[in-house]
């Protein structure tokens, strides 16, 4: 697959939306993934109707290849400004492949307290799951080589693309 | 030659002195150490990085609060820790210090934290160790306490931010102190423009110029126009002869009070690495006041003590 058949994230952005309005709860917490899953988070945070507290969520310390590559050289802060014991969660991320970083996401979630529920949304399935972990939401499903990584990427203005690049173990989605 | 603590990629595989570190790898530590503080304001204040891991903490001299934090360090990040307060047991016994590594490593130790009386303690612990097992010292004689210098950095960037705009002023007995030449060649590799020592020739090291910084043996003229202020104790007990005619001389000359603090910049910050001697080198009215970050040096020394370790567990 080439750049070219990559699709247009915000499209894929207001495919989910489309999902989400009749299916979340007004007041669902919504919880991205760093970076690309924080970014959308926020995007839709913004356009869903009702009020949703965001969050966001760097799971480096949670990762299961920590003892294989190591500590990721630049860690974001886990921002959690909401109580998570007993509320009902939306877990956003850009990429959903093997989903290992959403059970690392889904340990430290629970390090902070037991949510009544998560949800999981994410921009592009591409398959090749080692996890038995499903997104309730999806933008769009692609295939995609197993050497190749999807990335997003935002410019200052707030807008959306994606990009292929080839998979180092780190950026594993 | 290559840095005894770096490993062929140029990684951190032991930490035993800042002097030398690059500044990129300072960096690397304070920056990882960020996210490490708030899990303290957790449900849970453990990450499961080190699971598994057995870090030995090896303290051939005594310590209570560096101890204390390398031990809770190594428990938030979920490794197993134990404690041998070794002056106590084998060496009593006449056991060489790597005959005991070699037996605490036959006990599949991942990680040694060590103090010792004798600098380059450490060092000669790291050139003997297997490839995977990794070495942070934790204080050698004289020599180096990099984990301190580390914290200190760290409180030191929270407060101000930029290092290079800053004038930073290091009072006190810094002939013994292994912690003022770890913050030393600290502050001189992140670039602040003027470093000051300010004690009586006696507690100088001779020729201390030549680390990369002023020498005041007035506190007033040194104190002018700081924005940090580094109190270092007295110590007593490693003085040999007659150094200083008394402590409450030495009080009367170099004692932090609010008065003399006057003179520094308006939003100073004063710390101290302990353990403080109220009424011989700082105040009571200075180390409880509105300018005493003293507290906060020692909550950020858990996190740059996890950084440090989770960094070098995966390396």
């Amino acid at each position: 697959m080439n750049m070219d058949c990559l699709p247009d994230p915000e499209q894929l952005v207001a495919a989910l939306l489309a999902q989400l309005v009749p299916a979340l709860s007004l007041d669902a917490k919504l919880v991205g993934i760093h970076s690309g899953g924080a970014w959308l988070a926020e995007r839709l945070a913004a356009e869903l109707p009702g009020q949703h507290e965001l969050g966001s969520i760097d799971v480096s310390f949670y990762r299961d290849d920590f003892s294989r590559v190591g500590l990721h050289p630049q860690i974001k802060k886990t921002h959690l400004p909401f109580e998570i014991e007993g509320a009902e969660l939306l877990l956003v991320d850009d990429v959903l492949f093997t989903g290992r970083s959403v059970r690392a996401a889904l340990n430290e979630l629970f390090d902070y307290g037991r949510p009544a529920s998560v949800q999981l949304a994410v921009l592009i399935d591409r398959g090749g799951r080692e996890l038995p972990i499903e997104a309730q939401f999806v933008g769009a499903r692609l295939t995609v080589p197993r050497d190749q990584s999807v990335v997003l990427a935002r410019a200052a203005t707030g807008h959306l693309s994606l990009g292929l690049q080839p998979r180092q173990e780190r950026a594993d989605a | 030659m290559r840095n005894p603590q770096l490993n062929a990629q140029g990684e951190l595989q032991h930490l035993l002195t800042i002097e030398g570190l690059p500044a990129a790898i300072i960096r690397q530590i304070l920056d990882t150490a960020e996210p490490f503080v708030s899990i303290a304001e957790r449900e849970v204040k453990k990450v499961p990085l080190l699971r598994g891991k057995s870090i030995f903490n090896l303290f051939f001299e005594n310590s209570t609060r560096t101890r204390t934090t390398f031990e809770i360090a190594a428990k938030r990040l979920s490794a197993d820790v134990i404690n041998l307060n070794v002056g106590a047991s084998s060496t009593a016994k006449g056991e060489t210090l790597l005959d005991t590594v070699n037996n605490l490593s036959a006990m599949l130790a991942d990680m040694f934290v060590v103090r010792h009386a004798q600098s380059g303690a450490a060092h000669l612990i790291a050139q003997h160790v297997a490839p995977h097992i990794h070495v942070i010292n934790a204080g050698d004689g004289r020599h180096a306490h990099p984990t301190q210098g580390l914290l200190d950095m760290f409180t030191i960037r929270h407060y101000k931010g930029d290092f290079t705009r800053l004038v930073v002023a290091i009072v006190g007995d810094v002939l013994h102190s292994r912690v003022a030449r770890s913050q030393i060649h600290a502050l001189t590799t992140l670039g602040v423009p003027e470093l000051r020592v300010i004690a009586p020739k006696t507690l100088l090291p001779t020729a201390v110029e030549r680390l990369g910084v002023r020498v005041f043996h007035d506190l007033a003229q040194g104190l002018r126009g700081a924005d940090v202020v580094i109190m270092l104790r007295l110590q007593s007990e490693r003085m040999r002869g007659a150094l200083l005619p008394s402590a409450q001389e030495y009080f009367k000359h170099y004692g932090l009070t609010p008065e003399r603090l006057e003179v520094a910049n308006p939003d100073v910050i004063v710390m101290h690495p302990g353990p403080m001697n109220r009424g011989v080198e700082i105040d009571s009215a200075v180390a409880d006041g509105s300018h005493s970050v003293i507290l906060p040096q020692v909550t950020f020394g858990i996190a740059v003590r996890m950084a440090v370790m989770a960094i070098l567990a995966g390396n």
